[in-house]
């Protein structure tokens, strides 16, 4: 496994720049992501977006899926891409620290 | 001097059918001779000259010891979109450096897969430069597989096929695949619409839905031109389209009797069978609803009773042909065995008409979208929804109502919900008015 270094922090990912633990997951980490998933700035949307699957990851062990996504945070599927480029799996899920979706992707 | 010993697939080598071992090899002899060139041409190959030489390397080690070297999973994909590259990477990427990153890119194919050279070489240039060379022709959903590259590459990629091609990626993950549909009026008598035309019109209609998941999980269009079937869609789309038509067939009588005289072949020559043609037997007697019949030499159906299942019109093309008002039906829910069990569509629309710009057809995808994105759950293909919450649920949402031809036969059981407004009185009773007649 890499580990990567970013601001003083070290983290632990996967070959898709994913985190290994959810508990590694800080501030720092969000900068990080940031750079690679074509994010110039993070607004309060991107923060809404990160908190809500944080929220649910803790509650229910698993990530939303995409319909439940949108209808709590009130964004329709266009305005996730345009938050966060690579979409709520590859972008929202990954700058979150949950964990690599799987199955058929 | 090949770089690993691959003994196991050397074998596959040997034998008439195309070796798919030589033609790897080929490649690689390929990569390694004309490495210098695209150097020197300011092209240099963008990921290791020698990945062909490592993939066979991996895939003979699986020949040994029995089991896949690829490891789970793999998010990678290009800005904008949801899907359309499969990640994938080696889990000995120091054995195999050539393949540690080997990800599949889809391309969304034309429909029917209809090529010009010249586009193809396009294609084959992009892909000698920023993947391995090798590919899918083609991935059976129907796009074009590229098969192996690197991550570094899949923008690269990706924006020489939409800014110099005018090509677009295909699906994966949870949205709507990559829709395919057999060769249809291009060259085929027996289509009953322009499957082609369909399948492109759709696909463009709903590009987003392609690109961008947000369904409970994967869904597939089909598009057959008549009920031969030649895409499949009946087993592999969660909605199958299927031509059909609802007047007469068309009847030749005196190619019919050229058929029983023999100077033509039945099948169009399909079987090497020497017997001589029986009507009878081969046509009249294996129709599946008995509605045709030979009198005074002339043959006859019935068409009220047709099922067209396309059994007289295979064995004797010359001769009968499909009817003038045509259409399409529409099957939904057909899908692999995880997790329920596989399904093959169930009938949902018996026949409607073809012609653009498909509104008729759109709304019926909608409807459905509509209800099974709200209801399915999380990685429910829409044939369980459909078991779960019924067909009846099914025909609701689209506005169809009920018809016989809906199944195949009723049901035996007695388990049956009524609507409450059907029942009179409802459902609040109160138990002592029951009492009243009914002492403890």
């Amino acid at each position: 496994m890499a580990v990567v270094e970013f601001k003083g922090k070290k983290f632990e990912v996967d070959e898709d720049g994913f985190l290994q633990r959810f508990e590694d997951w800080c501030e720092e980490w969000v900068e990080y992501v940031k750079e690679q998933e074509g994010i110039k700035e993070i607004t309060d949307d991107h923060r809404k977006v990160i908190e809500f699957l944080q929220d649910y990851y803790k509650k229910n062990g698993i990530a939303p899926m995409v319909r439940i996504l949108s209808k709590v945070t009130g964004f329709k599927l266009k305005q996730i891409y345009e938050l966060f480029p690579s979409g709520p799996g590859k972008g929202a899920c990954k700058m979150a620290g949950l964990p690599k979706p799987t199955g058929c992707v | 001097m090949p770089k690993h010993e691959t003994p196991l697939l050397d074998q596959l080598e040997s034998g008439p059918w195309p070796s798919f071992v030589s033609e790897i090899k080929r490649q690689s002899e390929f990569r390694h001779k004309n490495a210098e060139a695209m150097e020197k041409a300011g092209k240099p190959y963008q990921i290791p000259v020698d990945v062909c030489d490592d993939l066979l390397g991996v895939l003979e080690m699986s020949y040994n010891d029995g089991t896949t070297h690829w490891k789970h999973g793999g998010i990678v994909g290009v800005f904008g979109y949801g899907g359309g590259v499969i990640g994938r990477y080696c889990d000995q990427p120091e054995k195999f450096p050539g393949v540690a990153h080997f990800h599949t890119i889809r391309v969304n194919q034309p429909a029917g897969k209809y090529y010009t050279t010249e586009y193809l070489r396009k294609l084959c240039d992009l892909w000698d430069f920023r993947g391995s060379g090798l590919t899918n022709m083609h991935g059976s959903t129907g796009d074009i597989v590229f098969l192996g590259t690197r991550t570094e590459q899949l923008e690269e990629i990706f924006g020489t096929l939409t800014h110099e091609f005018e090509q677009d990626l295909g699906g994966s993950g949870s949205n709507l695949r990559t829709p395919a549909c057999c060769l249809g009026e291009s060259r085929c008598e027996w289509a009953c619409y322009d499957t082609q035309e369909l399948c492109y019109q759709l696909t463009m209609e709903y590009q987003d839905e392609l690109h961008r998941p947000a369904f409970p999980y994967k869904f597939k269009f089909k598009f057959d031109g008549c009920p031969m079937g030649c895409v499949a869609s009946i087993a592999r789309s969660d909605m199958s389209f299927i031509g059909t038509w609802r007047d007469d067939i068309k009847i030749d009588q005196e190619a019919v009797a050229a058929y029983i005289g023999g100077e033509l072949k039945p099948n169009a020559g399909a079987h090497e069978d020497d017997t001589p043609f029986d009507i009878q037997k081969e046509v009249i007697d294996l129709c599946p609803s008995q509605c045709m019949s030979l009198e005074d030499g002339k043959l006859v159906i019935n068409n009220k009773e047709c099922v067209r299942c396309m059994h007289c019109i295979r064995v004797m093309p010359r001769a009968l042909r499909i009817g003038d008002d045509r259409g399409l039906s529409i099957f939904c829910g057909a899908k692999a065995p995880i997790l329920d069990g596989a399904q093959m569509g169930s009938l949902l629309v018996p026949f409607i008409k073809a012609e653009p710009p498909y509104d008729e057809i759109k709304e019926i995808i909608e409807n459905i979208w509509d209800w099974w994105m709200e209801e399915g759950k999380n990685r429910e293909r829409l044939g369980e929804l459909m078991k779960r919450q019924g067909l009846q649920k099914l025909l609701e949402v689209t506005g169809i109502k009920p018809v016989p031809q809906h199944v195949q036969e009723p049901r035996h059981n007695p388990y049956i919900f009524w609507k409450e407004e059907e029942v009179p009185g409802g459902w609040q009773r109160d138990i002592n008015e029951y009492r009243k007649l009914h002492p403890r």
